[in-house]
């Protein structure tokens, strides 16, 4: 089964079966708009989808480009600002986000604005927060889908554009944001994650098909602590892969990628 | 600014690069004249009498979706320099305006990138060189900076940027609410020098319809000091009076108005025309040799007399009968 399906339809999948019915998901481009198509199509038909440009509720007939491009806002119920859509979040009506970025650590804090040098004169310089902060900030479960390599997971983000649980504890909480919010979970290609509810450090509750708790180690720049039980990622279900390949992704831009 | 705030917890280092004084652009706004009278004029006499070297510009849009595309070319054949600048999702247009290197200080939220579509390379250079000074926010920070200035008041405070080194690179303000003893990031009001924002329809005064999502574009348009207007088509004021509930920005905050039919090509004008990805992927690529690059601005802009040549130049009404299909989906409809 592993042959039937390649690693970015397995993270799609499985990050697509948390978002529950009747619960609102804030996501950019990108594979967790695929996640959260997906789930509308196979799960959770009321399943509301924000975008940070402005639109809510759109039914999407393909995959945007941008958050703020046409089809992000097809057929939606209002389309607004990004004022008035952060303040939904801000509300605490957005239940999920997903997130990615550049480098993440083991408190799920994650950078997206520069890598080496230093800030006014940056080695490589990314896209900075965007909505990510604000959606770290405030929705109640922060999700993370992302490939996992040792130059991703890092002992130390060079810059934290969004907040994770930051330096672990009640930190969080204590730096003033939302009581309840926080990181959730980390879809890669090797393995799902949570976060420990004392220290909220990273750890493996599963990993996925064709990879081994050591491969997993291996490509992680800080020791990930492991769950009593480790289980086996569910793979993806023939249903879920022919709704991905056939409605979601028809000409492949994400998922004919990896 | 005077003093400190007894009960300021914390303070970004970043440097902020406009002044949050609302008594300060009262008096500008004060002196704006209220007088109803024709504003249209030619894009390049808008760019040449409202947008200066070192002046703070803020555009409209998000993110190359009915971003002032025509007006940017503008700004690069008029040579503007040193400005500042809202990176407050800025995509394509951030990847023309630093191929032209007219900017020389930006609050950023998202640079560089083009979100599905990849990072620009020219960009990235230009903002790995050192020479552009840098405060970082995030698009909410931003949105609420300018509903502060719209607000007429200096700061608006929220929950974002709190615990990250976002907050560290801004020039935010952690004070305690008076009220609950929680944190709360200040946002600093951002008063532009000049917006520019396209729009689907608007008079010759300056009324405005913008369909689909705004951004911040009704905040930014009063937030600015000097607003000009390009549109995809000009509409009379009748039939403005006729549906007031849809006008988005209203005459008195604009100084131009510019009817620029496609003016946000190759992006996508939302129920107008899709994007030309061909066209932008064509731009991503040629960035990664300079001096491939200097040939391709310099047919795509420098030596282009207005925006309509630049159309011409790559595809003309062909292409944008396409990109208007695309926008609507037709190829499903003959795909049925």
């Amino acid at each position: 089964m592993t042959d039937a399906y390649n690693p970015m339809e397995l993270m799609i999948c499985v990050a697509a079966r948390e978002l529950l019915d009747g619960s609102t998901v804030a996501v950019g481009t990108g594979a967790p708009c695929a996640a959260a198509m997906l789930a509308q199509k196979a799960y959770s038909p009321n399943l509301s989808v924000i975008f940070e440009a402005g639109s809510l509720c759109p039914l999407l007939p393909e995959m945007p480009i941008s958050v703020g491009d046409s089809r992000a806002g097809h057929k939606a119920v209002m389309v607004t600002t990004m004022g008035a859509v952060m303040e939904t979040c801000a509300r605490g009506y957005v239940d999920y986000t997903f997130l990615g970025g550049a480098q993440i650590d083991m408190y799920g804090n994650l950078n997206s604005t520069y890598i080496g040098g230093t800030h006014q004169k940056p080695k490589v310089r990314f896209p900075g927060s965007g909505g990510a902060n604000d959606f770290g900030s405030f929705c109640w479960k922060m999700m993370v889908l992302t490939v996992q390599d040792k130059r991703r997971f890092v002992e130390k983000c060079d810059f934290i554009t969004t907040p994770g649980w930051l330096k672990g504890g009640n930190s969080r909480y204590e730096a003033g944001l939302p009581e309840g919010t926080g990181p959730y979970k980390v879809f890669t290609n090797m393995a799902v994650m949570d976060f420990d509810s004392e220290t909220r450090r990273m750890r493996v509750i599963s990993v996925n098909p064709g990879y081994t708790i050591k491969d997993v180690e291996d490509n992680c720049g800080f020791e990930l602590l492991k769950a009593p039980k480790i289980t086996e990622t569910e793979p993806p279900t023939e249903e879920e892969l022919r709704i991905l390949r056939d409605d979601v992704d028809p000409h492949r831009y994400l998922i004919g990628r990896s | 600014m005077d003093g400190g705030v007894s009960s300021e917890i914390q303070r970004g280092k970043g440097e902020l690069f406009t002044d949050p004084d609302p008594d300060r652009a009262r008096k500008f706004f004060r002196q704006k004249s209220r007088l109803m009278k024709d504003k249209t004029m030619p894009l390049s006499k808008a760019v040449e009498a409202f947008v200066h070297d070192g002046d703070y510009l803020a555009l409209g849009g998000f993110g190359g979706n009915r971003a002032p595309i025509a007006a940017c070319h503008e700004i690069l054949r008029q040579g503007r320099k040193r400005m500042g600048l809202a990176g407050h999702t800025t995509t394509h247009e951030f990847q023309i305006l630093s191929a032209g290197e007219v900017f020389d200080r930006v609050d950023v939220s998202y640079i560089v990138g083009l979100e599905a579509r990849g990072l620009s390379p020219c960009a990235r250079r230009y903002m790995q060189s050192g020479r552009v000074k840098v405060t970082e926010w995030s698009n909410y920070a931003i949105s609420a900076r300018l509903k502060a200035a719209a607000m007429g008041i200096p700061f608006v405070p929220t929950r974002t940027l709190l615990g990250t080194d976002t907050f560290e690179q801004s020039a935010c303000i952690i004070m305690e609410c008076p009220y609950t003893g929680k944190k709360l990031s200040l946002q600093p009001a951002l008063y532009p020098d000049v917006a520019v924002i396209h729009v689907h329809e608007a008079d010759v005064f300056g009324n405005c319809r913008i369909r689909g999502i705004l951004k911040s574009d009704n905040d930014l348009a009063c937030a600015a000091k000097r607003v000009i207007i390009t549109c995809e088509r000009l509409i009379t004021n009748e039939e403005i009076r006729q549906s007031p509930s849809e006008t988005t920005i209203p005459y008195f905050l604009v100084d131009a108005v510019c009817e620029v039919p496609f003016g946000n090509y190759p992006g996508n004008m939302v129920y107008e025309y899709f994007s030309d990805e061909e066209h932008l992927k064509e731009w991503l690529k040629v960035e990664a040799d300079p001096e491939t690059f200097t040939e391709f601005l310099q047919k795509n802009i420098y030596g282009c007399k207005d925006h309509h040549d630049y159309i011409n130049k790559n595809g003309g009404m062909d292409k944008m009968l396409k990109l208007r299909a695309m926008e609507h989906l037709l190829y499903k409809e003959a795909a049925r």
